[in-house]
């Protein structure tokens, strides 16, 4: 379970595409689950830069019709409070369906309760909002392996 | 009044925003995903149009756009209500939307100034 800071902004992909030996990389595909379209926005933003192909849902209800139509991604960011279907909710969902793409959970409150249930859920990673670059960074890593 | 001048005073005005704590560097990590693909990133997150009826939305966005006198106020006003403090709720409160309307002056006042100052006009990345 990774939890927390990732490490400073000026770890940038920069660091990383300027080594010679370093293999050709994939590009990495997102969906960003999140009620909020400041958020959503904003996460979109953040995995551009760092060159994901994303999309976006507004709840845990079109997260899973999503995955029902055939698309598949590398990474799901996830927020916990949306209308319809919550995080954890969707999560279950997602996980009964057979997706076991990596799922992380982005929430406001990160309280012990709600990032227990969320790992009963099947999530893979929790983070406290605000979602920033930093952050993403290691998944990248690790996404690439 | 000239571009160059213009652009100065919106670094010192932005300079002063983290001088006196109402942003801190989450701001920052906004401003750095702007881009020429994005131009006004920035001013689109931050614009403080929308009155947020939901307490815990406002405490989202505050925290996404590093508001850092709102999040602190944000932060007493909860302690206050999980404690059933009903007076520091409500005085917490007050401050709370006090702090919302000052930042929320400072910044639409900050993109009007960095509207007229054109491109290029968060100068200076340094906090």
């Amino acid at each position: 379970m990774y939890l927390g800071e990732a490490g400073s902004s000026s770890n940038r992909m920069k660091s990383v595409e300027e080594k010679n030996d370093e293999p050709i990389r994939k590009t990495l595909s997102a969906l960003i689950v999140d009620d909020d379209a400041l958020i959503r926005k904003v996460h979109l933003t953040i995995l551009k830069s760092l060159g994901f192909v994303a999309q976006v849902a507004s709840n845990g209800k079109e997260a899973v019709d999503v995955f029902r139509s055939g698309a598949n991604f590398d990474i799901v960011f996830i927020d916990m409070d949306m209308p319809i279907m919550n995080g954890i909710e969707t999560t279950k969902a997602l996980r009964a369906m057979g997706v076991n793409c990596k799922i992380v959970a982005v929430t406001s409150r990160g309280t012990d309760v709600e990032m227990e249930d969320f790992v009963q859920a099947g999530v893979d990673f929790f983070h406290v909002k605000p979602l920033t670059v930093a952050k993403v960074i290691p998944f990248v890593e690790r996404l690439q392996k | 009044m000239e571009r160059n001048q213009l652009r100065r005073q919106l670094a010192v005005m932005r300079q002063s925003l983290f001088d006196q704590g109402f942003l801190d560097e989450q701001f920052i990590q906004l401003e750095e995903l702007q881009d020429d693909a994005n131009p006004n990133f920035v001013e689109e997150i931050v614009t403080l149009e929308k009155s947020p009826l939901d307490f815990n939305k406002l405490d989202s966005y505050m925290h996404h756009i590093g508001a850092k006198k709102v999040k602190a106020e944000s932060t007493h006003f909860r302690e206050y209500c999980k404690a059933g403090n009903a007076e520091g709720c409500l005085r917490t409160f007050q401050q709370l939307k006090k702090e919302y309307t000052t930042l929320k002056k400072k910044l639409e006042a900050y993109f009007q100034m960095a509207r007229q100052a054109g491109p290029k006009e968060i100068a200076g990345r340094s906090k």
